[in-house]
This record gives structure tokens, C-alpha cells and sequence, in this order.
């Protein structure tokens, strides 16, 4: 309960034993390494990207819903085809918050789902015919610009060549078609799928269109999918601080923004668990720079802002930021003020992604709260650790079966964006290009980092800490919400936001502060609950008898007095 | 909304758009949480159990908790006994559930798993705990739809747990179908005012609509016990409601346990209430009391009251075959017209029941099993209605009609909360989905109506 006194926080690693102790042999020795105590100066190494326990009651997705439900999916203006069985291509169908705004004449066909609907005949006797009919369907009734194909558990299995049925209707209908080799059981989680969506968007997409936008200073956002319209925030600022978004990857995005993104000067990388594949491949092949952002967060927002202004070195944008800076800043200061007396010193914690858990964790320390524990749900060894340990992963065999693309750089289209001696003058200044520190380097020492949490260890840690709110998905919210602490999500944003860069901020504060003290769970217990003892049966005393003028109207009758919340405990 | 969805209609052979259904393992997932302390277990990938997970908790706003075996690439190719297992293992040393309830996936039906074998093994080398059970419907997602997945699991706790004993007992087996936990407890208070004795299963009041008490159960006092099902084999008798979800589970206790069945249409609407009242009342040899009379009563009362604002609307209907049929018949009922009547679940049966409902007055409709809400939607634009019924998706088709009167109603409602608490069966369901239709069209005449026409009383 968010006002249960909580003083002192419990031992992290008496948290962590009651965690695994429950657990059988083998299941607590691979739990024991994706459980750690922080230390943000020198962080330990964590066990992630393995597999997934069978049996543990996990928060994890599959490799098709982080290739068509995270990475593709927002591309809003071409067809989306998934083929196998309908139930994969039904869930994947408008329950991701990505919003869109097309542009003028364009069709959004993210409303639609479309998949082929296999029945027990394809899946014995094949299901290419079906899929070949089924692309040929899509184009009579849409006459999309592009038709992307999704795999699904079974057409790995039964071996339909997708990609040959793909490149044939490329060739038969004068469009663009490819697919997607993204079956379920491919990789450990969602992240395999992300890989392989980098891998397709870049060999399919990307660099179709040589034409740049015409603002001076040209960047792509990658790794940001508009939940809520985050994205929408994001390019109303940048647009403000004079800056073009060429692409943002994935999310308010089309086609053809997509297809030109390589002539942007700039990548900024918002998740980097789900796109620093693309990044690295659009440095090599076409010489742009990439460096990590965050949006979230009103400080992360300005840093991220000034990094921006910086790479590009030049005065009149260095000075635009800055006043956009200072003005969203002072726009923000009168919300910050009176939220944060109320969130102030509380506990929060947050299970999510591979990213959010750690963006957002500026958001609560701008309010003043403390994280408790965190961890990502599909991340890798880096995103908690920092890119420092990459040359330490060693890669097992489920990475080993996702396609590395050989990139090199392109003949023509390669362009170094900044001279030797700019980068050189940038690095001086303290600017690193192809980094991101890690979750766990932000994060307090001791605190607990988990990753892919599960059940069991979020009920422990919940009776334990008793945070005043835990940030996770939807398949948490309510098991968390009946211990009676809040949940908010942050995949979906429970439906909110946009919560990115400063507008967003104040969005996000007061949906923390409305969640920390709403009434509502000062409620869950009844008033004869908290005064068990048994009631006498009122007697009838008579009164001495007043004239009907001085009796007032409040007095008049019997007044039932309603028990005062503000009070009450439930614990 | 939904722009590049035209008037003119197309037969299309392979490409779906826009399901009126999805897949088994959902609805398997769904009926194992009607067993009292049983944990559901999706044999594959991981993330069928986490999209199933997520879209039942959408509808329920409550925990759905179920495991998965994880398949990955290895497994895919070596089969799945060692995950499923593995799976066990962790099961019943962490969560420890009477009953796990596996359901498979395309992927583990297409390597061919054999479910049955993997018990065997994990029994025989005495992992399994004292008492607990295992049990498995097979649910590949290339049949049927999430409508079989249901049934195909509430057949599999009769085949595995019901048992006949030689004693008759004086009780009825009730077969819900496939409905929310709202909607259980009212199939239940009517047949408890009634006063037969009965199980019920699966039973998921009091799983999935949990009070707030500050405190998270694993498994919730709801569901159906082991004892409860087990006892279904000496049932007097099978009441199945729905036949896509529920004759499978009654036919089960017939053949297995000799128990005579009957089945009848879920209790919607005023026919389909009136059969399962009566149902009821002869076969546990009761009669009808005052209360459900009156219940009954109001419920005429309503219609006779209401009429004026439904009668000859032009409705179009979408949902699983189990829902809609009734529905029809009480949409009939109420001298309304359907239109266009469309299940995403394949079975023919379903044109046929819809179409006798219908009867020469509505020879016109378009109705159809195994079709979408595209073609829905196409043929609403070629000739409009007056109201749209179905699940949440239909909001989409709604505001592209240019903010169309829609009631959502069946499976999966996404957006609104009523669905939880406010059951749709029985005379009281009836009611509220009379005020559901009549407050939708009165909303819309209040929003667009010329303001000299804009009134107080309706």
C-alpha cells in the first residue's frame, strides 16, 4: 500500500534468496544469474538473453511479435500478411499502440490484419499456393505500395519457402514484397525478431529512395514506436528546435520515409535492444553516425536535445535548443512542484522491454522516488552492462540462428557524414558515438536488477518491498494491482501518454502522482473490518425537547457520518 | 477508418481479413481456468501463452496465469518431452496446482507430440505429486476456432477426470458453454432458484471476476473442483448449453460414463431463456418459481415497452456461432431484422440454425459461417443497417459508418466493463441487452436528430 511505512528498505539479497529459494535445483541455478545486486561502478555481469525456463511463469512474447507486432508493424502504409494458422496474425492486429497519422492520400492499413488462415490441408500439403493466392488477393483489393509476409510456427516446420513465394509476386505484380523468417520458437524472446526485422527493413527497404528531405539538419529516431504518440511529441520538438526527422523507426512512419532514411546525417537510438542492428548497419553501409538518445525523461530529453545540437556543431542550433530547452523546461517546473512533494522518497519498480525499464526510471527520479529493482524482459548482456562487454557475449546457439547480414560499405551512397577532424574535436568534448552505458551504470547500488522476471520472484519482491507502484505489461497489471499496488504499463501506457520529451514528462508526473494517491486503495478494506468488535444495539433515550426553530436542519433526523478514507489503512 | 474498404464485394479463397475468430489454445486456456486450483499449460512457443495471456486479460481485467513449455529452435526439431518436463518439474515444485491442464499449439501438433506418452513418462518416473492431475485437449490452431478450444478442453475434463462410480446421483451436469464468469454465475442462480441440484464446469465466476481485497490468489476460489467433475459421471443427466462449445464435453460423459444428454442454446434472449428455464425445471423435476416469473414478466414488460424504437431495424450480427444463434432468435423476438449474420468459426450447421430462425422474412439476409468482418463490412456499405452487434473490433466498422449505433457483445471486449459484472443470459441478461440497444440507438438519435426533434421523454 502506498502509504504503508516502509522504513528500512529490506536487504536486497535477502529479497534475492526468498526469491529462489522455491525453486527446483536446476531452475534456481540459471535463476541465480539473472538475479544480481548493482554496483554501478564496475556492474556484474547478469545472465540474459537465455532461454526461457519452461514452466516459469515468464513475461516473454516470440519471435514473430517482435518482428511484425514491434518492428514492422507500425509501417503504416503497406500490406502486413501473416501466414500460417489466424490466431497469430489476430493478436498482433491493433493491440500495440502504434499510432498513425498518414499522410495526405496515404491508406492506413494497420487497421486491417490480413493472414492467410491456414487449415489442416496447407499445413499437410503446404501452404505456399495459398500464400501466393493470398498476395495476389491483397493487391487486387489494395493496390498496396509494398506487401510485407510474416512466418509463423508452422511454415518453418513444414518448409514453405516463403521468400521464393515473395520474390515471385515481386516479379508478377510490379511491387515490393518480401518476408520475414520470424516463427515463434526462433531465438530465446521477442529480441531474435527484432534482428530479424532490422535484417529485412534494411535489405528491403531502406535505400530505395535516394531523394533527402530538404531541412538543414536530417536525423532518423530508431528504436521509438509512438505508443500513446510519443512519436508525435518527438518530431513536434525537433521540428521546434529546427531539426527533420526523416524516419522514425517504427513508428507514425511510411514506407517511403523509410526508403529514403539513409540520406539522413544523423541516427539517434532510442531502444537500443530492438534497433542497434539497424544503426550499425546504416554506419557501415551509408556512413551515418549513430548515437543513443532518451526522450523520456525531461533532463534525458535536453541532454538528448544539446547531443543532437552538438553532432552538428553548428552555433544558430546550438543556440534554437537551448531556448527550447529553457522554455519547456519552465513550462514543466509548476507541474514538477507540485507533483513531486507527493511522490517524494516512495519505492518503484519496473519490469519492462528492453529499454523502458531503464528510460523511464528518469521519470521517477525527476519525482524523487527511489528504484528499487528493475530489469528488461528480452534484453542482452549489454543493454544492462553497456556495449563495453559486447566483445565478452559469447553467442550460444539460439543467436547463432538469427542472420548476421555482411555489410559493406556502399560504393556510390557511402558518405562519411563528419570530417576526422570534427569527430576527433567531438570526442575531445566528451561525445561517444556507438554507446549506450547500460541500464545498471544509472542505476543505485544494491538495487536489484532481474532480468526476464517471472511470477513467482514479482510476488516475492512485491510482499517484500511494497513499492508504491510497479511499472510492467499487461499480463502483470492485475495480479499486481490485487496485492493493491498500482501497475502501471508501459508497453501500452494503460491506454495514456504520449509520456516523451517534455510535454509528455508532465503527462507522465501526473499519472504517478494519480496512481500513488488515488483513494482508491485506501478502500479495499471495509469499515467493519477495521472495527471487528461487536456493536450494542441502540437504545432509545429520549431527549429533552426543543422548539422546531432552534433545531437546525443538519442536526434534524439521524445522520449517518461516512467513514473518513483520508485515514484509513488497509493492512 | 478502414479507407481502402470498399462496397463492392469479392470472393476471396485465401486471404482472411479482419477474423470473426481466432485460434483453439485460447479458448482452451480460457475453460482450463473453470477448474478450481488448476494451472492451464500451452505445450509451444512461448508466445501463443503470452498473446493468449494478454488478450484474455484485455477482456477480464483480471490475472490469467498459465505456463508454456518455451519451445525454441531445438525443440522444434527434437520434440518437446524434455520441455514439457521440464515444465512440470517447475510447475508443481513452484505454483503447485491440483490440475495442470495442457493444450497444444500448431507448432507441437504439427512435430507430433504425443501428450499423452509425456504423462505417462512423468508418472511413471514419479514426478508426479500425490494427488495432483494432468490432463490434455489437443487444440492445433489449423481447425476450428478458438470456440473448439474451449470445447475440445471442457471434453477433456470429462474424458480425464469424470468417473462413473455404479450410483446414480441426484444431480445435473451443467455444460455452460462458452460464456463470461458473469454470465456463469447468472446460469447458475437461475438454476439454483430453481432448485436443482447440479455441477457445473468449467466455472470460471469467482476466478475471473475477483474481488479487490488487497491480496493476490493464485488460484482463486472459483472453478470446479476434481471432486465436482469426477462426480459429473454419476449425474442423473447432461444439460449442454451451446453446441460448438459444449457438446463435445456432454457427449464425452455419454459415452464414457453413460450419462443421457441434452443440449440447448445459451440462455440469450427470451426463447433461448424460456427453453433452458424449462429445461431445467423437467429435468430436475421442479417447478418454476415466482421469482424467475416475475424476472420473466419484467422482461415482456421491457419488450413491449421498448418496441417502438426496435422494431424492423435493420441489425447487423457478429460472434460465435454458440452467441449468435440465439441472439438472432431473440433479435426476431423482438420483431427486429437481421440483416447480415457472420461467425468466424467454419460449420454449416450454423447457416442452417440461423436461416430457420430467419424464416421466409428473412430470406434476404446474408448469413455466414467461416467469413470475416471485412466481407461484413463490405456488404454493409453496399446496403446499410441501423446497428451493428459484436465484439470490440467492431468499433472499427462502427465509426467508419459514420458513428453506426454498435453493442458490443461476446468475445473479446476490449474497451468497455460492463461484459465483467452485468451477465447478458437469462431474463435479466435479455434486459440489459434490450437497454444496451435501445440507449445505443436513442444516443444516436439524441447526437444527429435536428434540434426542434431533440427531446426530453423517449
Amino acid at each position: 500500500m502506498s502509504d504503508t511505512p516502509r522504513n528500512p528498505v529490506p536487504d536486497p539479497a535477502v529479497v534475492r534468496e526468498e526469491m529462489l529459494k522455491a525453486y527446483p535445483a536446476k531452475t534456481r541455478k540459471k535463476r541465480e544469474k539473472q538475479i544480481v545486486l548493482n554496483d554501478p561502478d564496475a556492474p556484474p555481469q547478469i545472465g540474459a538473453n537465455t532461454r526461457t525456463i519452461p514452466g516459469i511463469i515468464t513475461q516473454r512474447g516470440c519471435t514473430y511479435a517482435g518482428c511484425r507486432g514491434v518492428v514492422i508493424g507500425p509501417i503504416y502504409d503497406i500490406v502486413h500478411i501473416t501466414h500460417g494458422p489466424v490466431g497469430c496474425g489476430y493478436y498482433s492486429w491493433l493491440t500495440r499502440r502504434n499510432l498513425a497519422r498518414p499522410e495526405e492520400g496515404q491508406t492506413n492499413f494497420m487497421q486491417y490484419c490480413m493472414n492467410t488462415d491456414m487449415q489442416e490441408d496447407e499445413i499437410i500439403f503446404g501452404g505456399e499456393k495459398k500464400l501466393a493466392a493470398a498476395i495476389r488477393e491483397a493487391y487486387a483489393l489494395f493496390k498496396p505500395k509494398a506487401i510485407s509476409i510474416y512466418a509463423t510456427c508452422p511454415i518453418g516446420l513444414i518448409g514453405d519457402d516463403i521468400h521464393t513465394v515473395a520474390r515471385q509476386a515481386k516479379e508478377e505484380l510490379g511491387i515490393n514484397v518480401f518476408a520475414f523468417s520470424c516463427e515463434g520458437y526462433k531465438g530465446v524472446s521477442q529480441s531474435a525478431g527484432h534482428h530479424i526485422a532490422n535484417n529485412g527493413v534494411f535489405k528491403n527497404i531502406v535505400g530505395l529512395d535516394d531523394t533527402p528531405d530538404s531541412g538543414e539538419y536530417r536525423i532518423n529516431i530508431l528504436g521509438e514506436y509512438n505508443i500513446g504518440g510519443d512519436a508525435f511529441e518527438i518530431e513536434e520538438l525537433l521540428r521546434k528546435c529546427g531539426i527533420t526527422c526523416t524516419a522514425t523507426l517504427s513508428g507514425n512512419v511510411s514506407y517511403d520515409q523509410i526508403a529514403r532514411c539513409h540520406t539522413a546525417d544523423l541516427n539517434c537510438v532510442m531502444c537500443h535492444r530492438s534497433i542497434n542492428y539497424m544503426a550499425e548497419m546504416m554506419e557501415t553501409k551509408y556512413g551515418i553516425p549513430w548515437i543513443k538518445v532518451n526522450f523520456i525523461g525531461a533532463e534525458s530529453t535536453a541532454k538528448s536535445l544539446r547531443k543532437i545540437a552538438a553532432y552538428f556543431g553548428d552555433k544558430a542550433l546550438i543556440d534554437r535548443v537551448e531556448r527550447v530547452i529553457a522554455q519547456e523546461m519552465l513550462a514543466l517546473k509548476a507541474t514538477v512542484e507540485e507533483v513531486r512533494p507527493r511522490c517524494e522518497g516512495k519505492l518503484a519498480a519496473l519490469f519492462v522491454g528492453g529499454s523502458r525499464a531503464h528510460h523511464y526510471q528518469d521519470l521517477f527520479k525527476e519525482l524523487g522516488m527511489q528504484i528499487v529493482s528493475a530489469g528488461y524482459e528480452f534484453a542482452h548482456r549489454d543493454d544492462y552492462e553497456g556495449r563495453d562487454v559486447l566483445p565478452t557475449i559469447k553467442v550460444d546457439a539460439d543467436s547463432r540462428n538469427i542472420e548476421e547480414l555482411d555489410v559493406e560499405a556502399d560504393p556510390q551512397r557511402f558518405k562519411a557524414r563528419r570530417s576526422p577532424e570534427q569527430l576527433e574535436a567531438l570526442q575531445a568534448g566528451g561525445f561517444t558515438f556507438s554507446d549506450y552505458e547500460g541500464m545498471m551504470r544509472e542505476m543505485d547500488r544494491r538495487a536489484l536488477v532481474i532480468d526476464d522476471i517471472s511470477h513467482h520472484e514479482m510476488d516475492q519482491l512485491i510482499a517484500l518491498y511494497r513499492p508504491s507502484i510497479v511499472c510492467c505489461g499487461i499480463k502483470e497489471k492485475y495480479i499486481v494491482e490485487k496485492m493493491g499496488v498500482p501497475c502501471k504499463q508501459l508497453h501500452s501506457y494503460d491506454y495514456g501518454g504520449p509520456y516523451a520529451v517534455f510535454t509528455g514528462a508532465a503527462n507522465f508526473y501526473r499519472e504517478i502522482d494519480r496512481m500513488v494517491n488515488t483513494r482508491v486503495w485506501s478502500m479495499i478494506m471495509p469499515p467493519w473490518q477495521k472495527q471487528p468488535e461487536l456493536g450494542a444495539r441502540p437504545v432509545f433515550t429520549p431527549k429533552p425537547r426543543r422548539s422546531r426553530e432552534e433545531a437546525s436542519p443538519a442536526t434534524r433526523g439521524r445522520a449517518v457520518r461516512p467513514v473518513p478514507t483520508e485515514t484509513a489503512t488497509t493492512n | 477508418m478502414l479507407n481502402a474498404t470498399t462496397a463492392e464485394h469479392t470472393e476471396r479463397k485465401a486471404l482472411r481479413i479482419n477474423p470473426a475468430k481466432t485460434c483453439q489454445p485460447i479458448g482452451a486456456l480460457y475453460a482450463a481456468l473453470g477448474i478450481h486450483k488448476c494451472l492451464p499449460h500451452s505445450h509451444g512457443s512461448q508466445g501463443c501463452c503470452a498473446y493468449h495471456r494478454s488478450q484474455l486479460t484485455r477482456h477480464f481485467k483480471e490475472p490469467v496465469m498459465a505456463t508454456t513449455s518455451s519451445f525454441t529452435e531445438g525443440a522444434s526439431v527434437f520434440g518437446g518431452l524434455s520441455n514439457m518436463t521440464q515444465a512440470l518439474t517447475n510447475i508443481f515444485g513452484i505454483y503447485q496446482p491440483d490440475v495442470v491442464a495442457v493444450h497444444t499449439t500448431c507448432l507441437s501438433e504439427v512435430i507430433g507430440d504425443d501428450i499423452p506418452m509425456m504423462f505417462k513418462k512423468f508418472r511413471e518416473d514419479g514426478k508426479l505429486p500425490e494427488g495432483a492431475q494432468l490432463i490434455h485437449a489437443n487444440t492445433p490452431s489449423f481447425k476450428g476456432s478458438h470456440v473448439t478450444g474451449f470445447a475440445n478442453m471442457t471434453a477433456a475434463m470429462a474424458r480425464y477426470l469424470s468417473e462413473r462410480s455404479g450410483e446414480v446421483r441426484d444431480q445435473l451436469n451443467l455444460i455452460p458453454g462458452y460464456l463470461d464468469p458473469a454470465d456463469m454465475r447468472e446460469v447458475k442462480r437461475l438454476a439454483t432458484e430453481i432448485g436443482a441440484r447440479f455441477v457445473m464446469f468449467p466455472d470460471t465466476s469467482d476466478v475471473l471476476d475477483t474481488p479487490q481485497v488487497g491480496r493476490f490468489e493464485m488460484y482463486p476460489k472459483g472453478g470446479a473442483t476434481v471432486a465436482q467433475i469426477r462426480s459429473a459421471g454419476d449425474s442423473f443427466a447432461t444439460l449442454g448449453l451451446g453446441f460448438w462449445a459444449s457438446e463435445a464435453a456432454a457427449k464425452e460423459l455419454e459415452s464414457k460414463c453413460e450419462v443421457p444428454y441434452e443440449m440447448g442454446e445459451l440462455p440469450i434472449g427470451l426463447g433461448a431463456t424460456d427453453a433452458f428455464v424449462d429445461a431445467i425445471r423437467r429435468l430436475a423435476a421442479k417447478s418454476v418459481p415466482a421469482n424467475i416469473e416475475r424476472e420473466r414478466g419484467q422482461l415482456i414488460d421491457l419488450m413491449s415497452d421498448m418496441s417502438q424504437y426496435l422494431h424492423r431495424k435493420r441489425v447487423a450480427v457478429f460472434g460465435d456461432p454458440d452467441h449468435v444463434i440465439p441472439l438472432v432468435r431473440f433479435l426476431v423476438e423482438l420483431d427486429m431484422r437481421p440483416a447480415y449474420v457472420v461467425t468466424g468459426t467454419p460449420g454449416k450447421a450454423f447457416e442452417e440454425n440461423v436461416r430457420q430462425l430467419l424464416g421466409p422474412a428473412g430470406a434476404d439476409a446474408k448469413v455466414k459461417a467461416y467469413e470475416d468482418l471485412f466481407s461484413l463490412h463490405q456488404w454493409m456499405k453496399a446496403e446499410p443497417v441501423d446497428l451493428l452487434i459484436g465484439n470490440t473490433y467492431g468499433k472499427y466498422i462502427a465509426r467508419a459508418e459514420g458513428n453506426l449505433p454498435f453493442v458490443r457483445f461476446g468475445f473479446p471486449i476490449l474497451d468497455r466493463v460492463a461484459h465483467r459484472y452485468f451477465p447478458t443470459v437469462g431474463y435479466r441478461g435479455a434486459m440489459r441487452l434490450i437497454a444496451a440497444m435501445t440507449d445505443a440507438l436513442l444516443d444516436q438519435k439524441d447526437r444527429e436528430c435536428p434540434e426542434e426533434f431533440f427531446e426530453l421523454v423517449q
